[in-house]
This record gives structure tokens, sequence and C-alpha cells, in this order.
């Protein structure tokens, strides 16, 4: 009890300091100066119409590879980390219920589907890659309710989560040899609101899409086998 | 609706109470959850509710009144897009930090698996000894 | 942003901070999840109403659907009530 009081005490502190530092922000007005170059230039330097997408993959894209690093090394770490639970073995007894094995014959290529145009439309569009792989994984993860017996193979998973990691690099060290710069936007730049456009935005969130898609199904595996054998 | 009234709920004076209210009520709540909950899965909840309160105010910072996403698909959104879009560059740096939020989530949860095998109990206050 | 959107959007950040208040009391830790999970939506419609459709689809996709999942999962490895 006593904890408790204190901790909100602390509470009222944290949210008295938070409070007044929020009050002095006003709502609603122009604040950086950067997000005006940014949306200025972003269809002359990039030739992609979504400006998020822009500064996600061009501008700032040193930082979305550490980023997608951080995703790989997390999905790895928790492979790693329950590789050593006890497993305990219990076979099913009741099966997939019949509206979910149904539902997911007809759901499962319309995610796939759904998944592959959010990130081939992410330079038109709002999206891109992290969303339409995850959307991917869902249709894998419905697969995996479904049928208790599917199994994603984890050898081709792997090969194509390194290989589109691969041609990410790749794609970064083609512009610097051209351009001089990592990422550097060495296609051209095509006519705005068209999908051939942006130069290598949706080269870069195609790979992505399908590194992020490959990479979650194997989170959402190694998480589900622990606990068939429980 | 008396004068006083209609300027109270007035767009200019409602939205920052609501934008920042309920992220730093997000906020509070998930170090409220941190701080007094014992189960393990309820403070990895909490973790995750103090990023999307961070998430939530970045966002309501890049707001301006009266202007569209930050998509300029349009021609006259081609021509002067500081005039009609919003800030886009705390929706990249959100973009972000989601992603990351997820990977940190399914870290921390997969070593709250770990403990509940070896301890048979997520309260973290009978987990008391160290054991391989 | 007009003052209906403006209204919508008291409702959403209501709705989102009871289901957080939800998380906190309940007992149940599949319970504790789902609203959660409500928590998440919320917020993604609150992003797309502050004119950030990229976050917001990102939210939904991310936050609300695939961490669900995994909470799921690690509530149905571990214990689903909280005892004390």
């Amino acid at each position: 009890m006593i904890r408790k009081l204190f901790v909100l005490f602390l509470l009222v502190i944290v949210g008295f300091f938070l409070a007044s530092v929020v009050v002095s922000v006003p709502f609603g007005a122009e604040k950086t100066i950067v997000g005006r170059y940014y949306l200025n230039n972003t269809i002359g330097e990039t030739g992609g119409v979504n400006a998020v997408t822009s500064i996600v993959v061009l501008y700032r894209g040193f930082d979305t590879l550490g980023e997608v690093t951080v995703l790989f090394l997390a999905a790895t770490g928790l492979a790693a980390i329950l590789a050593n639970t006890r497993e305990k073995r219990k076979k099913h007894k009741e099966k997939p219920s019949l509206i979910m094995r149904v539902g997911t014959d007809y759901l499962f290529p319309a995610a796939i589907v759904f998944g592959s145009y959010i990130f081939l439309h992410g330079h038109l569009t709002p999206g891109g890659g992290f969303p339409g792989g995850v959307v991917i994984a869902s249709g894998f993860l419905m697969l995996f309710l479904a049928q208790w017996h599917y199994k994603a193979d984890e050898l081709w998973l792997k090969v194509i989560e390194s290989l589109a990691g691969m041609t990410y690099v790749l794609i970064g060290l083609i512009g610097l040899w051209k351009l001089g710069t990592f990422l550097g936007n060495f296609l051209g730049k095509g006519t705005p609101n068209m999908l051939l456009s942006a130069g290598i935005i949706p080269l870069i969130y195609i790979v992505i899409g399908i590194k992020v898609g490959s990479e979650m199904t194997g989170l959402l595996q190694n998480l589900r086998e622990t606990t068939e054998n429980e | 609706m008396s004068e006083a009234l209609r300027t109270f709920f007035s767009p200019q004076i409602l939205g920052p109470e609501i934008f920042y209210g309920s992220s730093v009520g997000l906020f509070l709540i998930g170090l409220y959850m941190i701080l007094v909950k014992k189960n393990l899965v309820k403070i990895v909840i909490g973790l995750s509710f103090i990023e999307s309160g961070v998430n939530l105010f970045l966002i309501s910072l890049g707001y301006v009144w009266g202007k569209t996403a930050p998509i300029l698909n349009k021609p006259e959104l081609m021509k002067e897009p500081v005039k009609y879009a919003v800030d886009p560059v705390p929706q990249a740096l959100v973009l972000t930090a989601i992603v990351i939020g997820v990977a940190v989530t399914a870290m921390a949860l997969s070593i709250v698996i770990v403990i509940h095998d070896k301890y048979g109990t997520l309260d973290i206050s009978k987990i008391k000894e160290l054991k391989w | 942003m007009s003052t209906l959107v403006l209204y919508l959007a008291l409702a959403m950040a209501i709705l989102m901070l009871v289901g957080a208040f939800v998380v906190v009391v309940t007992k149940d830790l599949l319970v504790a999840v789902i609203a959660s999970a409500v928590v998440d939506l919320v917020l993604a419609i609150l992003f797309y109403i502050l004119q950030a459709p990229d976050v917001a689809i990102t939210q939904a996709s991310i936050g609300a659907g695939l961490t669900t999942a995994i909470f799921v999962v690690v509530v149905r490895k571990t214990k689903r009530f909280e005892d004390d």
C-alpha cells in the first residue's frame, strides 16, 4: 500500500513536469525547417510523391538499413533464446474449426496480394515495406492457425531473407559506385505519380517487404513450434 | 450555447488537450504499470504503452491546422507543398520507432517465456534465487 | 480538422484511455492483451486523424496485429491468470 502511494506521488511529479513541458509547445503550428526543405524538394530530388517514404528510404536510408538490422537481430535473438526451452510433447485432440480452414483458403492469397500491393505502391500511397511485409506474415499466421501440420521451410526463409538483405546493401553500394553516396538514387526519377518512378525507392521497398515478411514468418513459426510441443 | 462555452469547445482550445493529454495519460499509465504491477507480461504491455504515448506526442507535434497528409499527388500539392502538407519528419521518425518497438517487445517476451520455464511463475516478487 | 472530426478524436482518446485502464485493472492476461490491441488500433485512428496515414497503416498492422499475435502466443505458453 505504501508502495502504491509512493508510486502515485511519483507519477504526479512526473505528470506535472511532462504537462508543463507539453503546454509550452503550441499545437498545430509550423515548427521545423527541415520538414519544409523535404516537402519542397522531394519531387525534384527523388521523384517520389510520398514525402514520408522519400525521407525513410532515401534521405535517411542508412538509418532504415540499421532498422532492418535491428529487426533481424531481434528475430535471430528470439530464435536463439527459445531454442533452449523445454519441450513438453502433447498431441492436439481437437481440429481447427471449419470456418478457420475454409476462410484461410480464400484469405491467404488475398493477404499475399494485398501485402505485395502495399509495398509495391510505397512511393505513391501510404504504406511501404514494413506494413506490407507484416501483412504477408499475417497471411502465414492464418495458415499456422488453420493447418497445424503446416510448416514453412526454415532454410528457404533464411535464404530469401539473406538475399533480400544483401540486395539492399548491393543497391546502396551501386549508388556509392555511380554517384559517390551510399544509397544514391542511380535510376531515373521518372514522371511523378507513375508506378515506375522514384528511382530506387520501389526497389528498396520490395526488398524490405520480402525481408520483413520472411523474418516475421520465421519469428511466428519459432514462437509456434514450442507452443505445439507443450 | 454561451460564448464562454463556445470558446472552450472551439477546435483551437480543444485540440491540444485531446492529443497532448492522451499521450501524457498513456505515458503515465504505462509508467504506473511498470512500477506497480508484478506480472511480467503486464510490465511488457506497460513498456509498449509508454512507446505508444511518445509516438502519439511526436505525431501531434508535426500536425499543422488545416493541412493534409504529405502525399503530394495533386497538382496544387506538387506546386506548393509547404502550403498544404503537414510536417513529414516526425512521421518518418515514428515509422522507424514502431518497427523498433515490435522488435523490443518480441525480445522481451521471449525472455519472459524463458523465465516462466525456469521458475514456473511470472510474478517478479517470487523470482528470488538466481539459478541456471 | 473540422470540429466534428475533433469530437471524434475526443471520443477515440477517451476510448483509448479506458482501454488502458482495463489493462491495468484486469486479472485475466488475455483480456489485458486484447484491450491493449484495442488501444493500439484506436491509436492508429488517432494517427489518421492527425494526417499521418503512413504511420496509421504501420501501427494498425504492426502494433495492433503482429504484437497482439506474439502476446497471445506468450500468454498461451505461460499462465493466463495473474495470481496474487
